[in-house]
C-alpha cells in the first residue's frame, strides 16, 4: 500500500511538472545585437512575471531576417527595416520596438564633451575626405571660441557589418547628395580612400580607437559613448538648431516621425522634422509571419511585446534606449488585430 | 598453435584495413561535401560575376558589386608577413630549447609555448587590439615613419598612418600565434634524434654549430617542412585574431601600416549583418576562394620544400 502511495504520489508530481512545463514555453527570437541588452533584460523580467521564457539570440539583422524567413525561430529581429515589398512576398509584419541613437564622438585634444558643433554636412564631408584638419576652415567657422588645434582628423568606423553603419550611412545619405550618390548607406560600405580611416570591431572596437587615437573622430551608440566617458559631439536638426544628444532630443525625434505614412513601419528615423529632433536615431524592428501554425504561442508572444511597450519603459530608458511613443504603440496594436492570423481566424481581439 | 591463431590475426588485419579505410574516404567525402556546399551558397555571385571574381578589386555592398583580390591580397600578405616572422624565430627558439639551453631553462620556456599554442585566437585579438596596438603605435610606426619611409622600395610600406593596426599588425600577431606550433613541433622532432647521433658528429670533432646545421637540421627537415605548412594553414585560415587587428578595409594599399581586410576575417565580420542576397552569396564565394587558396598554398609550399 505505501509503495502504491508514493508511485501515485511521484506520479502526480511528474504530471504536475508537466503541466507546468507545458505553459511555460519557451519563445526563440533571433537577430539584430543593438537592442539585444534590452530584448534579454525584459525577457528576465517578463520570466519573473509570468514564467514565460523568452529566448533571444543576437545573431545580427541579416541572420534574424534569414531565420525568420526560414520559420526557425517565433520571431526576428532587424536594425534595417525589410522593405515593403519584400515584406509582403513573404507575409510578414514588421513593427519598430524600441529606439536607439547614434552620436559622433572624437578625440581632439582640449576640446570637452558636447563643446563642438558639427553639421551633417561637415561631418559627411570628414569621412569623405575632404576635410582633413580639425582646424578647417568650415568647422572654425562653425566654432567661434573654441580653440581648435592643427590635427589630421582619423576617420574610424565599424569594420563589421552592423545596424549602426546602416542608419549613420543612411543619415549622410539625407545630408550629403555626395555621400548619397558616391557611397550610399547599407550595413557594411565601400568607405572613400580619400580620408584616413580606420575600421573598429563593433562599438567597443570604434569607441577604443577613439578614446586613444588623437584627431580621431568616430560613431557610436549613444550608451556606448556615455558609458565609455567619450567626447561627444553637437549636431544640428533638420530645422538647423544645434543640439545636444540627450533623451529629451532623442525623443523629440521619435515623436516627430512619421510613422502614419510609412507602410510597414518601413522607416528610418534619421534627420526627422522637429527643431529639438536629434538627428541619428534608429528603431529596431520585429519580424514575424502573418500567419501563425499556434495561435496560443502566438498570442504569448503578442503578450510579451504588449508588456515590454507598457511595463518595459522604464528598463528601456536605464540602458539608454529610447521607448517608443504612445502613438506608434497603438499603431503597432492595430497591425496585431489585423494582420496577424491563424487558420484565417484573427489572432488578437 | 600458430596455425590457429593466423586466421584470427588476418581477421584483425582486414577490419582494421576497412575502418582506416573508410576513414580516409570518409575524410575526402566531407572534403567534397564542404566545397559542393560552398559552390551551391556561393552560385549567385559566381554565375553573375564569374571566374573574375578573384580578380576584380571592389567590394560594394551597397551597389551588390563584389570581387575577392583585396581580401585574397590580405590573407596573403598577412599570411606571409607571419611566415616570415615565424619561422626563423620558430626555428631558433626550437634549437635553443632541444640542443643549447640546460634543463632548468628550457622546461619552464617549452611549457610556456605549449601554453600560447593553447591560448584562443580571439585572445590574440583582443591583446593585439589593446595591448599590442596601442604599443606598435608609438614605439615602432611614428619612428618609421620619420626613418623609413623615405628609403627605396621599401619606403612604400611604411607611408600609412601610425594608429597601430593594418596588414603589418596583423601579420605580427598571426607570428604569435603560429610560433607555438612552428616551435614545438620543431623542438620535438630534435628531441627524437639519438643522441648516438650527437655523440658521433661531436667524435669527429665537429663544433656545436656545425652539429646543428649540417647532421641535426637535415635530419629533421620534412619535419620542420610539415610545422612551417601547419603554421602557414593556420595563418592562412585565422579569423578573429586577425579581424580585430586588420582594420576592416576592402582595398589593396602599397603600405603596410593601412588598413585592409582578410578573407576570413570579411566572412565573420560581414556574414551577420549582411541582407542582400548577392552579399550573402558573395561571402559563401569568399569561402570557397579560400578553401582553394588554401589548397594552392600549400601545394606550392610543399613543392618548394620538396625540391630542396
Amino acid at each position: 500500500m505505501k509503495l502504491l502511495k508514493s508511485v501515485v504520489m511521484s506520479s502526480m508530481l511528474v504530471a504536475a511538472s508537466f503541466s507546468a512545463s507545458a505553459k511555460t514555453e519557451v519563445i526563440n527570437g533571433a537577430g539584430a545585437s543593438f537592442p539585444h541588452p534590452i530584448y534579454a533584460k525584459w525577457a528576465e523580467e517578463y520570466q519573473k512575471e509570468t514564467g514565460i521564457r523568452i529566448n533571444y539570440q543576437a545573431i545580427g539583422s541579416g541572420g534574424g531576417i534569414r531565420q525568420i524567413t526560414a520559420k526557425t525561430v517565433d520571431f526576428g529581429a532587424s536594425d534595417a527595416p525589410m522593405d515593403i515589398k519584400e515584406l509582403n512576398k513573404e507575409e510578414m509584419i514588421q513593427f519598430p520596438m524600441v529606439m536607439g541613437a547614434i552620436v559622433p564622438v572624437i578625440n581632439v585634444p582640449g576640446i570637452e564633451s558636447g563643446e563642438l558643433k558639427l553639421t551633417g554636412e561637415i561631418l559627411a564631408d570628414i569621412y569623405m575626405g575632404k576635410i582633413k584638419k580639425w582646424n578647417d576652415e568650415r568647422i572654425t567657422a562653425l566654432n567661434p571660441g573654441i580653440e581648435i588645434p592643427e590635427q589630421a582628423i582619423y576617420v574610424v568606423h565599424r569594420s563589421d557589418g552592423s545596424g549602426t553603419t546602416y542608419n549613420f550611412t543612411d543619415y549622410l545619405s539625407q545630408v550629403s547628395p555626395e555621400w548619397k550618390e558616391k557611397i550610399g548607406r547599407n550595413t557594411d560600405i565601400t568607405w572613400p580612400k580619400e580620408a584616413t580611416t580606420i575600421g573598429g570591431n563593433g562599438n567597443a572596437g570604434v569607441a577604443n580607437f577613439v578614446g586613444r587615437t588623437r584627431g580621431a573622430i568616430g560613431y557610436v551608440e549613444y550608451a556606448y559613448a556615455k558609458q565609455n566617458d567619450l567626447t561627444y559631439t553637437q549636431l544640428d536638426s533638420a530645422e538647423g538648431k544645434f543640439l545636444q544628444p540627450s533623451m529629451e532630443t532623442f525623443q523629440a525625434a521619435a515623436a516627430n516621425a512619421d510613422w502614419k505614412n510609412a507602410p510597414g513601419f518601413e522607416l528610418l528615423l534619421n534627420n526627422q522634422p522637429g527643431a529639438d529632433s536629434w538627428p541619428m536615431t534608429a528603431a529596431t524592428f520585429i519580424l514575424m509571419h502573418k500567419d501563425q501554425v499556434n495561435a496560443e504561442k502566438a498570442e504569448q508572444i503578442i503578450d510579451f511585446f504588449e508588456w515590454s511597450y507598457e511595463k518595459g519603459d522604464e528598463l528601456a530608458a536605464d540602458l539608454d534606449y529610447i521607448p517608443m511613443p504612445e502613438t506608434v504603440v497603438n499603431m503597432v496594436e492595430n497591425v496585431w488585430k489585423e494582420d496577424l492570423t491563424s487558420n484565417g481566424q484573427t489572432i488578437i481581439e | 598453435m600458430l596455425l590457429t591463431s593466423m586466421p584470427r590475426a588476418m581477421k584483425g588485419d582486414s577490419i582494421f584495413y576497412r575502418l582506416s579505410f573508410t576513414s580516409a574516404i570518409l575524410i575526402f567525402l566531407v572534403l567534397i561535401g564542404i566545397i559542393l556546399s560552398l559552390i551551391d551558397g556561393g552560385w549567385q555571385a559566381l554565375s553573375e560575376f564569374g571566374p573574375g571574381f578573384v580578380f576584380r578589386n571592389i567590394w560594394d555592398p551597397v551597389n551588390s558589386e563584389f570581387g575577392a583580390a583585396s581580401a585574397i591580397y590580405g590573407t596573403l600578405v598577412s599570411s606571409l608577413i607571419a611566415i616570415v616572422i615565424a619561422i626563423p624565430v620558430g626555428l631558433g627558439t626550437a634549437i635553443f630549447l632541444a640542443e643549447l639551453a640546460p634543463d632548468w631553462i628550457s622546461r619552464p620556456i617549452s611549457m610556456a609555448i605549449e601554453l600560447l599554442a593553447a591560448v584562443p585566437s580571439i585572445i590574440y585579438g583582443m591583446w593585439g587590439l589593446f595591448v599590442f596596438a596601442p604599443w606598435f603605435s608609438e614605439g615602432f610606426q611614428f619612428w618609421a615613419l620619420e626613418n623609413l619611409v623615405g628609403l627605396p622600395l621599401i619606403g612604400p610600406w611604411f607611408d600609412g598612418p601610425p594608429i597601430g593596426i593594418g596588414l603589418l599588425t596583423a601579420g605580427i600577431i598571426l607570428s604569435f600565434m603560429i610560433l607555438p606550433i612552428i616551435t614545438a613541433l620543431t623542438r620535438d622532432a630534435l628531441k627524437t634524434i639519438p643522441n648516438v647521433v650527437r655523440e658521433a658528429a661531436y667524435g669527429v670533432g665537429a663544433t656545436p654549430y656545425e652539429v646543428i646545421t649540417r647532421v641535426l637540421l637535415p635530419s629533421i627537415k620534412n619535419a620542420a617542412v610539415g610545422a612551417g605548412i601547419l603554421g602557414l594553414g593556420r595563418a592562412l585560415g585565422e579569423t578573429m585574431a586577425v579581424a580585430f587587428v586588420i582594420g576592416g578595409a576592402n582595398r589593396i594599399e602599397t603600405s603596410l601600416f593601412m588598413p585592409a581586410s582578410s578573407i576570413s576575417s570579411t566572412i565573420a565580420q560581414q556574414f551577420n549583418e549582411a541582407t542582400n542576397e548577392m552579399h550573402i552569396s558573395s561571402l559563401i564565394s569568399l569561402g570557397l576562394v579560400l578553401f582553394v587558396l588554401t589548397f594552392i598554398v600549400m601545394g606550392i609550399a610543399r613543392l618548394l620544400l620538396r625540391k630542396r
